[in-house]
């Protein structure tokens, strides 16, 4: 059974980077998305490399986040739409194993895209080469958490007329926490506080909440919107 | 195929809203046989169906899958029924026999050879289009690839949304041979549909016999 649920889990997740490669507008409009907010701050506040320096870890971050935000909507409502999700429902392993494929295959194609575009975008941000990787590294720690908590919304909100702003409205105050301790984290590498690794610590401490709790709780909210 | 049913259902009913859609609804369906469920639109058919397949809550009564409470039984009883909705469940970015491929690993049991799959396109008549992205289906195309996915998964219990849309005379035909083909094979089937079909065997089920008058 369990060798089953593994392999069940694994086409879901090689299924959805088919589908999303396929796709592949969507993820581009993600990354296009990061891109184009983080080149407008230097644009607007002036090429002033310390001026840049201060706010560079606060833009990269939310521009991360509301990249990820952006994306969301395209974890269920194609499938809601054309009822895989339905059949995905009647699938007999367990939903939230499956949920948690498709969140990784999520991650895979918005998350870690991001994450390794990052160091492009801290030159043009003009963040000190020392805190360059641990941009990368709270990226790489915070954006999974996005996409976990995210899936959330994104299922309690399918079905729901202009569904899409509403994702953004849910999901802007959970993201909060990891926000701070994201941006945190590169700015004290920077050297504009303590040492990052607290921060990116906590972080780490997030992913394994988020984990052990968003596959399960969108499962419960895919139940409830499909009812 | 393993031995399969019955399949009861005794009291059940469904509230939508503060409306009674249908109570106190009792059926028994055995290995073999098949229902023809039938009634005017909005009487809650398809409300009926999901909440048979496990999709929604049912407001009270008792389902039973050979002899247990189907919420018991939980993923057991979702191991044995396939269901073919409203929606096809075919994803467009696939192509049909990819479609098929993927549901075979992800709702099978098991990994089957690909000759299942192009076998399972040959009986739907898809053949010369397993190549193709489901985008480019037409609908009739679309929903035979998801009876497909019925005869590449085979599961016993068969439940069935108004499977004779967008189907041509020849493909109506060609399902409900299907439909006997598995019933014979001692699987079972419940068919929601508005259209006369040609079973031998089937049974018909009138659900406005459950339903309040209405205005």
């Amino acid at each position: 059974m369990s060798y089953g649920m593994f392999a069940a889990m694994r086409a879901v997740f090689s299924r959805e980077l088919l589908v999303f490669w396929r796709r592949s507008t969507e993820i581009m409009t993600a990354l296009v998305f990061f891109i184009m907010v983080t080149t407008l701050f230097p644009l607007a506040i002036g090429p002033e490399r310390h001026e840049l320096m201060l706010v560079a870890p606060g833009v990269l971050w939310v521009g991360a986040l509301l990249a990820t935000t952006l994306s969301l909507n395209h974890l269920f409502a194609s499938d809601y739409q054309d009822g895989s999700l339905e059949q995905l429902l009647m699938s007999p392993y367990p939903l939230s194993a499956l949920v948690l494929s498709k969140i990784a295959a999520h991650w895979v194609l918005t998350g870690l895209p991001l994450a390794l575009l990052s160091p492009l975008l801290a030159i043009q941000m003009a963040l000190p080469m020392k805190a360059v990787g641990t941009l990368v590294g709270s990226l790489l720690l915070g954006t999974p958490i996005l996409s976990l908590i995210g899936a959330v919304p994104a299922a309690l909100t399918l079905g729901v007329r202009g569904g899409g702003v509403l994702v953004s409205l849910l999901v802007l105050p959970l993201y909060t926490p990891v926000l701070i301790f994201g941006a945190e984290a590169v700015a004290a590498s920077a050297g504009q506080g303590f040492a990052s690794v607290a921060h990116l610590s906590l972080l780490g401490a997030f992913l394994a909440l988020a984990l052990s709790f968003a596959p399960w709780a969108s499962s419960a909210a895919l139940r409830v919107s499909l009812d | 195929m393993s031995p399969a049913g019955p399949f009861t259902v005794k009291g059940l009913s469904c509230v939508r809203g503060d409306k009674i859609l249908f109570a106190g609804l009792s059926f028994e369906l055995g290995a073999g046989e098949a229902l023809h469920i039938r009634g005017p639109n909005g009487l809650g058919k398809t409300t009926l169906l999901r909440a048979l397949c496990g999709l929604s809550r049912p407001t009270r009564g008792d389902i039973r899958w050979g002899g247990i409470k189907v919420s018991d039984l939980a993923e057991e009883y979702t191991a044995d029924v396939a269901y073919v909705g409203h929606l096809n469940g075919v994803q467009g970015e696939l192509t049909a026999s990819e479609n098929l491929k993927m549901a075979d690993r992800i709702f099978g049991r098991g990994v089957r050879v690909a000759s299942g799959v192009k076998d399972a396109l040959a009986r739907v008549g898809l053949t010369g289009l397993s190549d193709r992205p489901a985008r480019y289906l037409s609908q009739g195309q679309k929903r035979r690839l998801a009876l497909a996915r019925l005869l590449v998964l085979r599961r016993p219990f068969w439940i069935l949304d108004e499977p004779f849309t967008a189907l041509d005379a020849a493909s109506v035909l060609r399902l409900s041979s299907l439909i006997g083909e598995h019933t014979s094979a001692g699987g079972l089937a419940l068919i929601v549909s508005h259209q006369a079909f040609d079973l031998p065997g089937v049974r018909d089920f009138e659900l406005a016999r459950f339903c309040k008058v209405r205005a």
